[in-house]
């Protein structure tokens, strides 16, 4: 399978005043290949909202490679760029406030045709009501009326099928379930599975609850402040974790099955270290039980410990 | 004080019900739940927003009252004590000093202003009679307690200089300071990250049994309850619809929706593409509400009787569902 994307050694970092910075994404390199679901890993502060914005250019990295369809994004500026976008969308994690509250549902759909110069209204009522019911609504139901009439999981409807109207290669979804109720969030899912095969989709899919990346998921990438830790295919991630991060994280997940015995996450006490300031060496090593001198004296790279598994760790836990 | 009336129950909730009147009519965020709580243990209750779980908590301990404009009904009585009748003050010695409370979000749960070890021994201060040294000192020995490094340092700083995990450490230092019989922790962990998540949980749990507290923990996450809650409630649309003890609803749901969230889940043990067992459409407005079970129009066991008449939460051996055609029956679908 061939990279539909490819982020090579991305920073992203933001002035946080006093001339200090956050050092929000650091040197990561990724690629999304073609027709695959990559499952982004992480707990706040580990800069995957960041690495997904970087790549869209919202805004452009500080440093890096990110191509995309044969093109270097970080080069390119204004109209060339706007040339690429309707290629590559973007959902949110809240849904109703990333819906204008004024707009109408088909103006919000329509929207990017708008933008993407598609002038006949002829042609963009076809293409609204086609996506539309794509995605489970009722064009002739939803089409004047306005985001705060519906619920979570209808305006996050919405929101995909704005993401989809121009037929775009690869989405990236960030956190797109996380504000949704239990009942609403499998529809979600099951409407991104559907999408994905009906439309050839690539998808991005960012989020930090493990069951719901596994049950989407080809591949999975792990991030801990700011670096990848670990990549792999999502049966051998959930099978044999290679980082020690990957294995807190599974233990620490709430399993709904009483008769599960709580997992051992390992860590050693203590909170998540600020990514204002990281540690030295691998960023992990303040909660890692394996961690040596040479840990905090080297950071690990990412490397390929067996076919299709990287890991970014001096001891990893296989091979 | 003493403990619980021998043999009754720490807390009991009867008829609890509470309106909110809209210029839709009257929104029946809860209605008509019961139940008791035995000293000792943790109930878990479950449900999606709007589910009324919080709301319910919230009513029991005065948080939600009449100057909210809420209408506010039922029977609460703790440790044989009638709570209903009791005044804005009398409530603001109970809370802290026999219940203790932790909300989800400690930033807005802690005072801003306040340094923590005053926060901490300000409870001490009002319930305990002790002097300023005394809450102070006992301050430091209750952030040992609940695993904040460098004491005595932390008591002298602000909330906003910890972080969201320590913050919560802090409320629960405050909840748990003068030993109260019941603690209340609502959603506590949803701000917080998975393994700090774990951390909080595990706290929890170790401070409610070390000191025999009764906990009501209200969590949307089914996970979170399957570990931590001896028996759960499930809530749906202002009702109780289901009551177990945790291994039961898990096990074995007799209630459709119950069984319905459940395999809406994703697994970890499921391979990847498992499609999932989504429940269609959504909860209803509560306040249009119809007659009949409000889950029936999602439901896909329901019958002619459940559009008719509203199923009352039943009792049978020990745990409560409110359905007509319930699972594990040959009136449902098999357990």
């Amino acid at each position: 399978m061939s990279d539909l994307l490819r982020m090579t050694d991305l920073n992203v970092e933001y002035p946080v005043g006093g001339g200090r910075h956050v050092h929000a994404v650091s040197d990561v390199t990724l690629a999304v290949r073609k027709g695959e679901t990559l499952g982004l890993v992480g707990e706040s502060g580990s800069g995957k909202s960041s690495l997904a914005r970087a790549l869209l250019q919202l805004p452009p990295p500080k440093a890096g490679s990110v191509l995309f369809d044969g093109n270097e994004l970080t080069q390119m500026r204004g109209e060339a760029l706007r040339a690429v976008r309707p290629r590559l969308q973007m959902i949110f994690q809240d849904p109703i406030a990333s819906l204008n509250p004024r707009r109408r549902v088909a103006e919000i759909v329509a929207e990017p045709l708008v933008v993407s110069g598609v002038r006949d209204p002829a042609e963009r009522t076809r293409r609204v009501r086609a996506v539309m019911e794509a995605v489970g609504l009722d064009p002739d139901v939803v089409w004047t009326r306005r985001p705060h009439e519906f619920s979570g999981g209808q305006c996050q409807r919405i929101a995909i099928a704005r993401a989809l109207v121009l037929e775009p290669k690869l989405i990236v979804c960030d956190e797109p379930v996380s504000a949704l109720d239990v009942s609403i969030r499998a529809q979600i899912l099951n409407l991104l599975e559907d999408m994905k095969a009906r439309f050839g989709l690539t998808l991005l899919f960012i989020a930090h609850d493990l069951a719901v990346v596994k049950s989407v998921s080809d591949r999975v990438a792990v991030m801990y402040l700011g670096r990848l830790c670990e990549v792999a295919d999502s049966a051998s991630l959930f099978a044999t974790p290679a980082h020690p991060y990957t294995a807190a994280l599974m233990a620490a997940i709430p399993v709904p099955d009483p008769d599960i015995p709580l997992g051992d996450t390992k860590l050693r006490p203590g909170d998540p270290p600020s990514p204002l300031d990281p540690p030295s060496g691998c960023r992990f090593r303040t909660r890692c039980p394996h961690a040596e001198a040479r840990c905090a004296a080297e950071v690990p790279p990412l490397r390929e410990i067996a076919a299709g598994r990287e890991v970014a760790c001096h001891f990893p836990l296989i091979g | 004080m003493s403990g619980a009336v021998s043999g009754g129950p720490l807390l009991s909730v009867r008829d609890a019900r509470v309106g909110f009147g809209t210029v839709r009519g009257l929104l029946r965020a809860v209605d008509g739940v019961s139940f008791d709580l035995q000293a000792g243990r943790t109930l878990g209750i479950v449900g999606e927003s709007g589910s009324g779980k919080s709301v319910l908590v919230r009513s029991l301990i005065g948080l939600v009252g009449t100057g909210s404009g809420a209408i506010v009904g039922g029977e609460v009585r703790l440790d044989g004590q009638d709570l209903r009748g009791l005044s804005a003050a009398s409530f603001r010695h109970l809370l802290g000093r026999d219940i203790g409370i932790v909300f989800q979000d400690p930033m807005t749960s802690l005072n801003p202003v306040m340094k923590i070890g005053r926060q901490i021994g300000e409870g001490l201060r009002l319930n305990r009679g002790l002097d300023s040294a005394a809450a102070a000192r006992r301050a430091v020995e209750l952030l040992v307690e609940v695993g904040i490094p460098e004491p005595e340092r932390r008591a002298s700083q602000y909330p906003h200089e910890l972080s969201g995990g320590m913050r919560q450490r802090v409320a629960i230092a405050i909840a748990i300071a003068c030993e109260p019989k019941l603690l209340i922790a609502d959603e506590p962990t949803t701000a917080l990250d998975v393994t700090v998540q774990r951390q909080i949980l595990d706290l929890l749990q170790r401070e409610q049994r070390e000191r025999g507290m009764a906990m009501i923990l209200i969590t949307h996450d089914l996970g979170v309850a399957a570990g931590r809650a001896d028996d759960i409630m499930v809530m749906y649309a202002g009702r109780a619809v289901e009551m177990a003890t945790t291994r039961e609803i898990f096990r074995g749901p007799r209630m459709p929706y119950t069984e319905a969230l459940l395999r809406s889940l994703p697994r970890l043990t499921d391979p990847t593409h498992t499609r999932l067992s989504a429940i269609p459409g959504r909860p209803p407005d509560l306040a249009r509400r119809g007659t009949g079970c409000s889950f029936a129009p999602r439901c896909t066991y329901r019958s002619g009787r459940c559009e008719a008449e509203e199923p009352v939460l039943s009792r049978e051996g020990g745990r409560g569902f409110a359905c007509f055609n319930p699972l594990g029956t040959s009136g449902g679908a098999g357990a």
